[in-house]
């Protein structure tokens, strides 16, 4: 009997955290699409979109730089060693600007975006939602998506481009310094390689530039609707506030990988030239 | 005028109110009184919108409100005005900003007009000299007059009163008492106060209801409630624990 009592209640256990992660997931959707109606009152938010992007930056900026150096520096190093093997080791500059490009940049600025600038949201957020103020707000019928959500998903969606543009820049530098000091490889034969492999399409702007840029406008929106979704729902004091940051960089981290995963897949396989 | 009849509400495993009736004529103000726990703030809440009932009549001015719709919903908001506990001012506002906010955003106001508005409604809770400060920077009892501010810049016909004087020193709480009152006799506004203290009942209030196991168990003006003889009443107002 206790036994049978005992799986019962670990079922309804599991079913409430699904049903959770469902009603989580609804809400955070359902603010995105609020967010996407809300655009037109914009430039009545301009100050605080800027404020909000210029914090997003001021907290990211550093710690993205100094991670893509460095991820440039073991690519190049990782790759190099097996490159120079193979006598092709004059490939390392396209190597470090493809994978910079397409993949590392992107994916370095949307996790250190989630866990900067993403956390501290959920936690601003979060406090307002368990004192009151998301309240007070609805009471005064102002709509907590257009004047809470909208500034900060508009910075956060520019300024995870504009970070990753240049995280990306960094790491290939930091490619290079490896590259020279390590490998041997002169700057000119590295350089050549990034500016050869980067322009290869002849577009403006070359595939694989675009599709990294678009990975972090996607993972911009995705991490700050999920963070400001977690804060209105943090609900149980400072408690409250610590899971709603814990769910929102979690989730981010999630679907930056997913959703990067299925714009790789998206411009490389199904639309592929 | 607000009427809540045979309201019921389940929150989690809890019946917090189980048929709850009510009047509250215009102009007066209302306290709300109950052990925490009793479903004070949820009936404020309950009057605003913010919950719906699962059984029951909501009604403000004879609209029902939990079946209004979004739009209506926020039409009704706009007459009216709610005092939070701490009085939930937004922290990277100024004062002044903050109480501006309702104008700002819901109507279309001219920015010199509101900002006479601000100064007159800090001004009637003692406040203008605070208008460019933020709310880290002031205290307990000012942020209170501040949202109080905030709840009135709209003039509205009605105000809800969330525990007004939590957590502040008995001189501070009396001015809160005071200014309560003020706006009931100056701007003939109709007030629901949800309160555990027997002082603000005294200092503002004009009716006082006590809140029992989810419905109103005694009713009346103050000096009837403090004469009764029903036991829970007496405990209550003289605060002994048998």
């Amino acid at each position: 009997m206790t036994q049978s009592t005992g799986i019962l209640d670990a079922i309804a256990r599991r079913g409430r955290t699904i049903d959770e992660t469902i009603r989580a997931a609804g809400f955070s959707i359902r603010l995105m699409i609020r967010v996407i109606v809300a655009l037109p009152y914009l430039p009545r938010r301009m100050r605080f979109t800027l404020d909000s992007a210029y914090a997003a930056g001021v907290r990211a900026l550093g710690v993205a730089l100094i991670v893509a150096f460095f991820a440039g520096m073991i690519l190049a190093l990782q790759t190099g060693i097996e490159l120079r093997r193979l006598g092709q080791s004059n490939l390392i500059g396209s190597i470090l600007a493809l994978s910079m490009c397409r993949e590392m940049g992107p994916f370095i600025t949307g996790i250190i975006l989630a866990a900067t600038v993403g956390s501290a949201m959920a936690a601003e957020i979060g406090t307002m939602s368990v004192s009151d103020e998301v309240t007070a707000l609805d009471v005064m019928s102002i709509d907590s998506a257009n004047f809470l959500a909208l500034p900060r998903v508009v910075a956060l969606t520019l300024m995870c481009p504009l970070l990753t543009a240049l995280a990306d820049m960094v790491g290939i530098a930091g490619g290079a310094v490896v590259s020279h000091f390590h490998l041997g490889i002169t700057q000119q034969t590295y350089w050549v390689a990034v500016r050869e492999s980067l322009t290869e399409t002849a577009r403006l702007l070359p595939k694989d530039v675009y599709v990294g840029i678009f990975k972090a406008v996607v993972f911009g929106a995705a991490i700050s609707t999920v963070s400001v979704a977690s804060g209105l729902r943090a609900s149980g004091g400072a408690l409250g506030v610590g899971r709603a940051v814990q769910r929102a960089v979690m989730v981010s981290i999630l679907l930056i990988i997913i959703l990067g995963y299925v714009i790789t897949w998206l411009f490389y396989f199904l639309l592929r030239e | 005028m607000i009427e809540l009849k045979d309201v019921h509400k389940r929150l989690g495993n809890r019946d917090i109110l189980q048929g709850l009736t009510l009047t509250i004529p215009d102009g007066v103000n209302y306290v709300l009184m109950g052990r925490s726990g009793t479903g004070k703030s949820v009936t404020l809440r309950h009057v605003i919108g913010i919950l719906k009932p699962d059984r029951g009549q909501v009604l403000v001015d004879g609209v029902d409100v939990p079946k209004l719709a979004r739009r209506e919903l926020q039409e009704l908001r706009k007459r009216m005005g709610y005092l939070f506990q701490n009085g939930a001012l937004i922290n990277w506002l100024t004062v002044g900003q903050n109480v501006a906010l309702p104008l700002q955003e819901n109507t279309k106001t001219p920015p010199d007009e509101i900002q006479d508005r601000v100064v007159e409604v800090l001004r009637l809770v003692g406040m203008e000299h605070a208008i460019a400060q933020y709310p880290s920077d002031i205290s307990g009892g000012m942020k209170l007059r501040c949202g109080l501010a905030r709840a009135l810049i709209t003039r509205p016909a009605y105000v809800l009163y969330d525990e007004p004087n939590a957590g502040l020193d008995p001189i501070i709480s009396t001015q809160i008492h005071r200014l309560i009152a003020d706006v009931r006799d100056q701007l003939g506004v109709t007030g629901l106060i949800v309160t555990h203290s027997r002082h603000c009942a005294m200092d503002c209030g004009d009716r006082v209801g006590l809140l029992d196991g989810g419905r109103i168990a005694s009713e009346g003006t103050i000096d009837e409630m403090l004469a009764s003889e029903d036991e829970l009443v007496r405990s209550f107002l003289s605060g002994h624990a048998d």
